[in-house]
């Protein structure tokens, strides 16, 4: 079974990495998007999967998947959608403020000295 | 929210669920999570839960009262500043964990007691719930500006 | 934590008061509320003198971060407490004067905020043992010093001269820290008396040399010697008050202090020596010769400053250089008691000479000798104190000046009669060089007093001038008075504080027993060189005219200023072509160079490690699980093809609740949870998001710039699986989440512990990711709500810059 989530998680990752390299903003974000399913799921993988009971105390078992891996995901999981929410925003903002979507036809503010 | 689905190329959807259906089903479905949201959210130290899931629940909830009625409707009914719960979550879940200087003990250190109420009978006091409430209240606090800023700009 | 911690942090707590009450209440002026502050600490100070002067030295210790030995050890011996009292006792004074020079309607606010953490500061420097405590509070004066020259942040050369300031200072602090850990790394202690204690080690190991130039650049940097004054004058920007505090008593004397301290430690070398005695001497001459010419009165002041700290400086120079070649025992005595005795002359009569300064400033409107002068008798007042003060710098009897200048110049002549090898040939240069800029001096205390007071009155000054109110007068006639006293009565300093202070220079316990004296009889050869001095300075003011035509040489090309603002404009240039060469403004490229990193890196890491595997501990497979994985693929496949942007959503959506039903199968339910309630709430995000973006979610790209992005993304995709694989097969240690599943009851009385994980034993995680969370609703809401005023009349620039 780890062996398939690590290969999913890869693809995942690789897709997240091509959409973030396209042009278009809204192919950029749904990338991050995928690149945190991916990560997640490595890190979940990384605590070996289906080993133990789910980590809630019971006094009848003493096998219990690990829980730190589950909580860091817990963490992650909550800042990427801040950050999804966030560039979603800025997208939406820049989109109308420029008037275009594509990241070529964005360049900074070119300095003067 | 709704005129914003409007705009977007809704309307369809919205002629044919009649309004009345869905303010009366949102009106139920929103007591039955916001009282999941808080089961979860009190629950969360024992079971499953806690005050991630409890907090976007509760926003979750209030999303749904906003796509079934129009703002001004859910800004009487909940009269709450979102930008003011964030600042308060973020004052609950940063002061308590420096509270624990006073009793000498490290940064974050929990206190936690049992004390028995009549009719529960024995009931842990836990003094990490004041700062998941703290971690409840900016999630959803949080969440719902969010939506609600994005929904209020139709312009 | 004691009361001497106490006492050193008490100008912060105030500060912190200050601030808040200076938001509400302004009817009085802010300075009389800080005024208690150094006058307290002072007091308290002066309970200590009894004890050190007996030979005590006073310990006390802070637990701050003892994992990395960076503790709060406060150590007060004579040194440490003659700095304190000069920092606290001038710094009441100074405040007292700032009440009478700023007006209410400045932000005094910022002022006293500035000016209590710099006493904090200073404070922290001179009673503290522990060398990287020291740094901490060496970098905090120079914030602080940067603040108050910057106090008047509309002009111009106020900011030029407190970023001057900070990047000289800043730069030498830094070496200075360089400096502290390699005696770290030879003596294997922070504490400045464990490293005296450690001396053997320090003069055998090669690392000593290394370590005395890094301290040395600290210590030079900040008390302006050559060439790093060129800090100090332009540092004349700040409000006088700061000018007198800052940088003529105190701060600039925290690489006296510096020298001073380490001196014990290193008075062996012979670097350290020759190093401190050539360039104190070599600043002190060439500053008083570039003092004369200067028109504004705080530029002569500041250049006298520097000369000054130049005098010191060379005085701890020949102590330690008779202690170097063992030459002398007497003039290591002698050179040690002037320069502590000069140090607190200086402090009173520069302090004095600079609010006199502040005064004519304040009174006439400029500080120009062109336009000043013959206001003897509009301000008497001003002009007798400016008399004593300037004479006594002159080293003029029967002023303070004159003890310390007479021992400076015995101890320089002393030089001749010792023998130091080598250098005996030209060790006639030592008192040559040292008469010359007495000389200097006495020409420029001369002129200062001459230029304001005597003459024809120019009646060009911006303000109609008259005498101070006696509110700006008594902080001066203080310090003036001081000048008198300790002149008429110098023994009165001897015992308490010059003996322990220079006791712990020479890390002696044997009493001094030190005698001051005005008169030694003819044989004194420092009364002839005195003598000598006042005839050939007068005679060289009178024919001023004569001679100043020698300055004009001083070609702008080569001064240290044009240095530092050509070498600060090419290195801003310089490093604006590097980062101009990488960041091209396309996002897209920077993707590339991260990513690219990322394989390059792994692709190295790999052929460095090898790869091992190990497929043999694989959990089984399930039917439910197939079908997940299958749409899952599925999903991302149409998200990769599809050109419609709802699609694409609803793939995302449906990859996100794959993921929770992953979270079930996986006996993660809090995760299986969170990720429904996010995915629901994501969704809703996109959907409200779309009505404002664009319907088409992709742009049309060139066949070549996908097979790029093909290629890097098949090799993230790539070694993300090898990291992942290798990852999962090989365990280097056991996982402490052992300790949390079987502490979750015992230690945090909880059953879920995925949830106890986040709330108690990983609880920072969960408090910073609250702040992100908290950040990005904050950072949208801004986003919102913020919107640029596009085609404003007034603001057409800005909508240009927008629009762009």
């Amino acid at each position: 079974m780890e062996l398939i989530t690590i290969i999913i998680s890869g693809i995942l990752i690789g897709s997240s990495v091509y959409l973030m390299l396209s042009k278009s903003l809204i192919r950029i974000i749904i990338g991050t998007a995928l690149l945190s399913h991916g990560v997640h799921l490595m890190l979940l993988t990384m605590g070996e999967l289906k080993r133990g009971n789910v980590p809630v105390l019971d006094p009848e078992v003493s096998n219990y998947t690990d829980p730190l891996p589950q909580a860091m995901i817990l963490t992650a999981i909550v800042i990427a959608f801040a950050l999804t929410a966030f560039i979603l925003v800025l997208a939406l903002r820049m989109y109308k403020e420029i008037g275009t979507d594509n990241v070529e036809e964005m360049k900074g503010v070119p300095h003067d000295d | 929210m709704k005129s914003t689905l409007k705009k977007a190329g809704y309307n369809k959807v919205q002629k044919q669920v009649h309004d009345v259906f869905l303010q009366f089903t949102a009106k139920v479905v929103f007591f039955i999570i916001i009282l999941f949201a808080f089961k979860l959210f009190f629950a969360g130290h024992y079971t499953p839960g806690g005050g991630f899931v409890g907090g976007l629940l509760a926003a979750a909830a209030i999303i749904l009262l906003l796509i079934a009625f129009d703002q001004k409707t859910v800004e009487k009914v909940i009269p709450i500043d979102f930008r003011l719960l964030i600042a308060v979550g973020l004052a609950f879940a940063a002061v308590l964990p420096t509270l624990s200087f006073f009793f000498g003990t490290p940064f974050f250190t929990h206190q936690h007691t049992y004390v028995n109420v009549p009719v529960f009978g024995e009931v842990a006091l836990h003094s990490a719930v004041i700062f998941d409430i703290g971690v409840f209240l900016t999630v959803a606090g949080s969440a719902l500006l969010m939506i609600k800023l994005i929904a209020e700009e139709d312009a | 934590m004691t009361l001497i911690h106490l006492a050193i942090l008490l100008p912060v707590i105030a500060a912190i008061g200050i601030g808040v009450l200076y938001r509400y209440y302004r009817r009085i002026h802010l300075g009389w509320f800080v005024l208690p502050v150094p006058l307290l600490i002072v007091i308290y100070l002066f309970t200590l003198i009894p004890r050190v002067m007996n030979g005590q030295v006073i310990y006390e210790t802070m637990q701050f971060m003892p994992r990395i030995g960076m503790n709060f050890d406060v150590y007060i011996d004579g040194l440490g407490l003659l700095f304190a009292i000069l920092i606290s006792g001038i710094g009441a004074l100074v405040v007292l004067y700032s009440i009478g020079y700023l007006s209410t309607k400045e932000n005094l606010g910022n002022f006293y905020v500035y000016l209590l953490m710099f006493m904090t500061a200073m404070l922290g420097i001179v009673l503290n043992d522990n060398v990287v405590m020291l740094y901490l509070f060496w970098e905090l004066t120079s914030i602080s010093s940067f603040l108050l020259i910057a106090f008047w942040n509309t002009r111009d050369r106020s900011l030029y001269g407190a970023l001057k300031s900070m990047i000289i200072t800043m730069f030498g602090g830094f070496l200075m820290l360089g400096g502290f850990i390699t005696l770290y790394l030879i003596t294997d202690t922070f504490s400045i008396r464990g490293m005296i204690d450690a001396l053997p080690m320090i003069q055998e190991s090669p690392l000593t040399p290394f370590a005395i130039v890094l301290i040395l650049f600290g210590a030079f940097t900040k008390s302006a010697q050559f060439p790093f004054y060129i800090w100090l004058p332009d540092a004349m920007e700040a409000p006088t008050p700061v000018s007198a505090y800052l940088h003529s008593a105190t701060m600039v004397k925290a690489g006296i202090y510096l020298v001073a301290r380490f001196t014990p430690l290193f008075a062996f070398s012979n670097l350290w020596v020759w190093t401190i005695l050539i360039v104190g001497l070599f600043t002190m001459t060439w500053a008083s010769f570039n003092a004369i010419r200067k028109d504004d009165l705080k530029a002569v002041l500041a250049f006298s400053t520097v000369s000054q700290l130049g005098l010191i400086m060379s005085l701890l120079g020949l102590g330690a250089l008779s202690l170097a070649t063992g030459a002398n025992d007497e003039l290591f005595t002698v050179a040690v008691v002037a320069a502590v005795f000069h140090t607190i002359n200086h402090a009173t009569f520069k302090g004095a000479l600079f609010m006199i300064t502040g005064i004519v400033d304040h009174e006439t409107g400029t500080r120009s000798m062109k336009r000043l002068g013959g206001l003897l008798t509009i301000m008497p007042i001003s002009f007798t104190m400016t008399v004593i003060t300037a004479l006594s710098m002159a080293g003029l009897p029967p002023f303070n000046g004159f003890l310390s200048k007479e021992l400076f110049l015995e101890a320089m002549i002393t030089v001749l009669n010792a023998d130091f090898g080598a250098m005996a040939s030209v060790d006639f240069l030592i008192p040559l060089v040292a008469i010359v800029g007495s000389i200097f001096t006495f020409i420029y205390s001369i002129l200062i007093i001459y230029g304001i007071f005597f003459g024809e009155r120019t009646h060009n000054t911006p303000k109609e001038p008259h005498e101070a109110p006696a509110l700006m007068l008594i902080s001066p006639a203080i310090l003036s008075l001081l000048v008198i006293v300790f002149g008429l009565f110098p023994n009165i300093l001897s015992a308490t504080i010059i003996d322990p202070a220079a006791m712990s220079i020479m890390a002696s316990d044997a009493p001094l027993g030190t005698h001051l004296a005005m008169w030694h009889g003819f044989a004194n050869p420092a009364l002839w060189a005195t003598i000598a001095i006042v005839i050939i300075g007068s005679v060289m003011f009178y024919f001023k005219d004569k001679w100043m035509f020698i300055y004009d040489y001083h070609k702008e090309a080569f001064t240290l200023n044009y240095l530092y603002d050509q070498g600060l404009m090419y290195s801003r240039i310089g490093s604006q072509k590097i980062t101009d060469g990488y960041m091209t403004g396309y996002i897209r490229n920077y993707l590339v160079y991260i990513f690219g990193f990322f394989i390059l890196m792994g692709l190295i890491t790999l052929m460095n490690t090898g790869l091992h595997m190990d497929f043999s501990n694989f959990a089984s497979v399930g039917i439910q699980e197939v079908i997940l994985s299958l749409i899952v693929l599925i999903a991302t496949a149409v998200i990769l093809i599809t050109r419609s942007r709802m699609v694409a959503i609803i793939m995302l959506g449906s990859i996100g609740f794959s993921m929770a039903l992953f979270f079930v199968f996986f006996r993660a339910p809090d995760l299986a949870l969170t990720q429904l309630a996010i995915e629901t709430v994501t969704t809703a995000l996109f959907l409200v998001c779309f009505y404002h973006l664009p319907k088409k979610s992709r742009h049309e790209e060139r066949m070549r710039f996908k097979f790029t992005n093909f290629i890097i993304s098949l090799g993230v995709g790539v070694l993300a699986i090898v990291i992942g694989l290798s990852a999962f097969s090989n365990r280097l240690f056991e996982p402490i989440s052992e300790f949390h599943i079987e502490n979750v009851y015992d230690l945090a009385a909880g059953g879920n512990m995925v949830n106890v994980i986040l709330v108690d034993f990983r609880g920072f995680d969960t408090l910073f990711e609250t702040f992100v969370f908290a950040i990005a609703g904050i950072g949208i809401y801004g986003l919102m709500k913020l919107k640029l005023k596009r085609k404003d009349e007034d603001n057409e620039e800005h909508a240009e810059e927008s629009r762009i």
